[in-house]
């Protein structure tokens, strides 16, 4: 009964759902380790993970079930990772994102599993991306992750993304927001859902005149609906082919090493321990970060 | 922080009553567990298919449309088919005593009507996982005759 991670692993790249399942699980509990990951064989040429992101109700898990129900039925291996946040507070999560993706639970070629922040700040955690490199090397060969809502500022899915798909939506503040600098310039397509509301086109004007101004080339914006289907077409085609931007790649490692920065700091072994202190007032912050960025010299 | 336990909390059958099934979710949330909701009206076949690729430790089967003493009983056949039988299952929803005994046999180790609190469910869930950790079968595929009693 008592299988080791290692095999564990070893089945479910050998293509056993449960044993991948499994797999993915041991990883986010740290009981397979980076190395065991990275040894893993990859295929060769890999269809980027695409990030899906954006506000709250924008409509990430409403197109992406769009994106998988294209991707299944022409014969892909679809697997999607969903993020939810975890409660700062109590540590438990609700992982509402299936429920609203009919294709998740019936076709056999559609792996979904939805995961929580954990302690991990950011909208999606860094464990995702060895959880994707176990569903690449299993054969899952089209990756999709689902962001927490997001926006602005919050560029983390560029830490485990190779390519940004930015969902907005009508409605959503004034032409200025556009304007506004942060996840909008890492994107690779953006994408005005609920264009069946008034305004749809309005909010991609206003993104279209804020992206004219730069000099460097910009993402394209297309309008879709996934309640009407309208614009999915043309969603789809042009994720096919989304090329990797070489502008984004220093903040995109930027993101990376600060994504592994934030993991390391929450493993301290001392982490939890110092927090109580300083909740106590015992010690001050500086204090407690000085203890954890010590560099040990034995 | 310890890790913390994954439970899908499903709606199988045509049963459009979810204000139960969301108030156990969130109640489980709130004592530090990840839920996975699966929305309304799904399949025996689609609860397993979730249970599977989640890696679920945990089902809570809610159900007030009547159709527990045969939808239930599929649910638990179908997750040792699949060889999730270490599952633990649990139910909720209206289900008239009479029916406990049957579902008790079939596999489900708690029943919880209305009119329970939060606590008792994390209550079940503390014991329900005590056990499995001395390996005694609680899943809905082992052997343990052990059922939800109230203490």
């Amino acid at each position: 009964m008592n299988i080791s991670p290692a095999e564990t692993l070893a089945a479910a790249v050998r293509g056993e759902r449960l044993a991948l399942a499994r797999s993915l699980t041991l990883y986010e509990n740290g009981e397979l380790g980076v190395e065991e990951i990275s040894a893993l064989a990859q295929p060769a040429s890999e269809f980027p993970v695409i990030g899906i992101t954006g506000a709250p109700g924008v409509g990430k898990s409403c197109l992406i079930d769009h994106i998988v129900q294209a991707w299944s039925s022409s014969g892909h291996h679809v697997a999607v990772i969903a993020v939810d946040p975890t409660s700062p507070i109590t540590g438990g999560a609700l992982l509402g994102d299936r429920l609203r993706m009919s294709t998740a639970d019936s076709a056999d070629n559609v792996y979904f599993r939805s995961i929580a922040t954990r302690r991990h700040g950011g909208s999606v955690p860094t464990v995702v991306k060895g959880m994707l490199a176990i569903l690449r090397a299993a054969g899952w060969n089209r990756c999709i992750v689902e962001t927490v809502g997001a926006g602005q500022g919050e560029i983390r899915v560029a830490a485990v993304a190779e390519r940004i798909v930015l969902l907005e939506a009508p409605g959503r503040g004034d032409g200025v927001q556009a304007e506004k600098a942060g996840l909008v310039e890492l994107a690779d397509l953006i994408v005005v859902n609920k264009a069946d509301l008034d305004g749809a086109e309005k909010t991609a004007d206003e993104i279209r005149q804020a992206l004219e101004v730069a000099t460097i080339p910009t993402p394209a914006i297309i309008l879709t609906s996934a309640i009407t289907g309208e614009g999915i077409d043309e969603m789809l085609d042009s994720i096919e082919s989304l090329e990797f931007n070489p502008r984004t790649a220093s903040a995109r490692t930027r993101e990376c090493l600060r994504a592994m920065w934030d993991e390391k700091l929450l493993a301290h072994p001392d982490f939890d321990d110092l927090l109580v202190e300083v909740v106590a007032g015992n010690l001050s912050v500086e204090a407690a970060l000085d203890k954890l960025t010590e560099i040990d010299e034995g | 922080m310890s890790t913390p336990l994954r439970i899908v909390i499903a709606k199988p059958g045509l049963d459009g009553h979810d204000r139960g099934a969301k108030v156990v979710a969130r109640a489980l949330r709130d004592a530090g567990h990840e839920v996975i909701y699966t929305g309304l009206r799904r399949t025996p076949e689609q609860i397993v298919r979730i249970v599977l690729d989640e890696d679920a430790g945990f089902l809570g089967l809610s159900s007030l449309s009547g159709a527990h003493a045969h939808l239930f009983p599929r649910t638990c056949e179908l997750l040792v088919e699949a060889g999730l039988g270490n599952v633990v299952v649990f139910g909720g929803g209206i289900i008239p005593a009479p029916d406990h005994h049957e579902l008790y046999s079939a596999g489900v180790r708690a029943i919880f009507g209305p009119g329970t609190t939060s606590s008792e469910i994390s209550g079940f869930l503390e014991q329900a996982n005590h056990r499995l950790g001395q390996d005694e079968l609680v899943g809905c595929g082992g052997d343990s005759d052990w059922h939800w009693t109230g203490e």
